[in-house]
């Protein structure tokens, strides 16, 4: 479980260039964060350091609730992107079962949550005749699929339409009444109240 | 299922239907071994001599050509950031991708080899020593390749980059599996070939995934 | 000495010394080295052209003391992060190409009068010294070929650390194929036995030719380090 996060004055550098530093935050159980910030702020950077993926220059992420972070990491966050990371040939069935039984999800709950989301119609189908916004439902299906605490969004919502968005606000206000924790980097205001993170200079 | 097998069956069915999969490595294999004969002429006595030389030649170039895309297609479209991020240590996902493309492109290449080698003089009977030779050499060659696949992906060096730092490191597989076969047919001891070449395959699985997971992180981060 | 290396200013403030130092030290053995080595007799086998050796062997082991210190150097800065280890890492690498090519020429050049012919294959050493190249042109053309500074030295170092760990074994498995095909082989170059008159002017050469990189690589990672202190100004400016 993650019952919080809190980053002490953390730092990234990326290619020479330091993006922030000194940066303090804390999110807890049950709460939404935006990260606001003109391009090239950093949201993204900020993100991939949370889940791991990118090394702090210096500071410190703490993962409350969970002695080891790679753990709370591997098993207990979400990371959804800019990019699907869906095969184009692969079915889109194919590719959700992937990626939600990789997350550790069942089958069943796989197919739950692509229903829930609206895909069961185009399940069949290559990945290559979805349009983008279901091609991006596809990939937030392994949030419902296989629960986790933490949230970590990049702009996730941005191809989704008006139904679409509105659903996923419905999706995140139920993760976070249930004690989950989002991190969103947006440009538009989230669906749902959250506190904002602003990387602008 | 556990994560190991849902990452496995993923990247086989990637590795087998998308594209070419192990009919492009074959074909390059063979097409390639017609070369020979008409390069350098039909004479028996020069390419039987060479046959076994030019089998593993083709085996270790077919195998890299192969692994162009190991790490790429994953590291372009994000799937590489979702098997980072799973269950598993980045190092067993690396070695089951390899695993993967061993299976569907090391393997045939190493039952078809014997086709190649036999169609340039090798004896019939050399066509055993030559299938299992092919096969350590070709799981070699994956997880060592493999290597070299994870350190291009930042790189705008392509195929030529990612075979260039390679190939030198072929070299003792190479050595190992053609000296194994070449001492069979003119009647020496090839097992201390066979076994070297077993060693080094057994290293290289080993050491391999530890190298390609930290030059995917590299590129990741 | 690593640690102390760690920190570019003590770095900087040693080497500033040390590399011209050493530059006179190459100087002077080199020196003593050829003019010993060209007033040696003739040898009774080779004649005139065994002088070829003081210039060549020195290169292979300069070419080979290269790649130990490019794998050194690539170890601690991918363990330890320290700011220098990657500087002299990546200074390291042309200094050791230019070390294997000199080396290959020279045995080319002395191959043609001992074997009568450019290139030996059968010379095992030689060949090694051939992969040696190719191990230098590949981290240099894997570090070029990548934008991102950061991400190029982490790429290189992980590509210096798998040669170094093969190093030994494509030198034995180089070896063990040069015995095999022994009967093909045409000479084995030198052996094991020189005599004093040889090995005396060998030795200071080859202390010379470890000098003189001891010296280029110093100022190449100076070179190094200062070119990333202005690129690092650069970019804080540009902000």
């Amino acid at each position: 479980m993650i019952a919080g996060i809190t980053l002490e004055a953390v730092a990234l550098v990326r290619g020479g260039r330091t993006l922030f530093e000194g940066l303090n935050a804390r999110v807890g159980s049950g709460r939404a964060l935006t990260v606001t910030g003109p391009n090239g702020a950093g949201k993204t950077s900020l993100l991939r350091a949370i889940a791991g993926l990118v090394r702090l220059a210096s500071g410190r992420i703490a993962f409350e609730g969970s002695a080891d972070p790679a753990e709370a990491r591997r098993f207990h966050s979400h990371l959804v992107g800019h990019q699907d990371g869906l095969k184009s040939a692969r079915t889109a069935n194919d590719e959700l079962l992937f990626q939600a039984r990789w997350c550790g999800a069942t089958r069943q709950a796989a197919l739950a949550a692509a229903e829930r989301l609206g895909l069961a119609p185009h399940l069949a189908l290559d990945v290559r005749r979805l349009s983008a916004g279901q091609k991006r439902r596809l990939a937030l299906a392994r949030l419902l699929a296989a629960p986790r605490a933490l949230w970590l969004l990049d702009e996730a919502l941005a191809p989704l339409d008006a139904g679409g968005r509105a659903l996923m606000g419905e999706i995140m206000a139920e993760h976070v009444a249930a004690g989950g924790l989002i991190i969103a980097a947006a440009h538009d205001p989230l669906p749902i109240a959250a506190d904002t993170l602003d990387l602008g200079r | 299922m556990s994560g190991l097998g849902v990452l496995l069956r993923r990247e086989l069915s990637l590795t087998w239907g998308a594209g070419g999969g192990p009919l492009l490595s074959v074909g390059f294999l063979i097409a390639a071994t017609v070369l020979f004969p008409l390069s350098l002429g039909s004479a028996a006595q020069i390419l039987g001599a060479v046959a076994a030389g030019l089998v593993w030649v083709l085996l270790a170039l077919a195998s890299l050509l192969s692994l162009e895309r190991l790490f790429a297609r994953d590291f372009e479209d994000g799937a590489l950031d979702i098997i980072a991020l799973g269950p598993l240590p980045l190092e067993a996902s690396c070695a089951v991708k390899c695993l993967a493309a061993w299976l569907t492109n090391g393997a045939p290449l190493a039952l078809a080899s014997p086709l190649a080698a036999v169609a340039l003089g090798e004896p019939v009977g050399a066509v055993p020593l030559i299938v299992l030779t092919a096969a350590l050499g070709s799981l070699a060659f994956v997880f060592v390749g493999g290597i070299g696949a994870a350190l291009s992906l930042v790189s705008r060096g392509g195929a030529l980059l990612q075979t260039l730092i390679v190939l030198p490191l072929l070299i003792p597989p190479v050595i190992f599996g053609a000296a194994a076969v070449f001492a069979w047919t003119h009647g020496l001891a090839w097992t201390p070939g066979l076994a070297l070449l077993a060693a080094y395959a057994l290293a290289a699985i080993g050491l391999g995934p530890i190298a390609m997971a930290g030059a995917c992180r590299n590129a990741l981060g | 000495m690593i640690s102390g290396f760690a920190n570019p200013h003590r770095f900087m403030s040693f080497s500033r010394w040390a590399a011209p130092t050493l530059a006179l030290i190459a100087a002077a053995l080199l020196a003593l080295g050829l003019w010993l080595g060209l007033s040696a007799p003739p040898d009774y086998q080779q004649g005139e052209t065994v002088r070829i050796m003081f210039v060549h062997v020195p290169a292979a082991w300069t070419a080979m003391l290269a790649y130990l210190c490019l794998g050194g150097a690539s170890f601690a800065s991918l363990v330890f992060r320290h700011a220098v280890a990657d500087a002299a890492a990546s200074a390291a690498a042309p200094l050791g190409a230019a070390f294997t090519a000199a080396a290959l020429i020279t045995g080319s050049l002395w191959g043609k009068p001992m074997w009568g012919t450019w290139w030996a294959w059968g010379d095992s050493r030689l060949v090694s010294v051939l992969v040696l190249f190719l191990l230098f042109v590949g981290y240099i053309a894997l570090r070029a070929s990548i934008e991102d500074e950061g991400k190029a030295a982490r790429a290189a170092e992980i590509l210096a650390l798998v040669g170094l760990i093969n190093l030994p074994v494509i030198k034995f498995s180089v070896d063990w194929w040069n015995t095999l095909h022994q009967g093909e082989s045409i000479f084995r170059a030198g052996g094991p036995l020189i005599a004093p008159v040889y090995l005396i002017p060998l030795m200071l050469t080859g202390a010379g030719y470890s000098a003189a990189f001891a010296a280029l690589w110093l100022t190449r990672t100076r070179m190094e380090v200062r070119r990333r202190r202005s690129l690092g100004l650069a970019l804080r400016a540009a902000r």
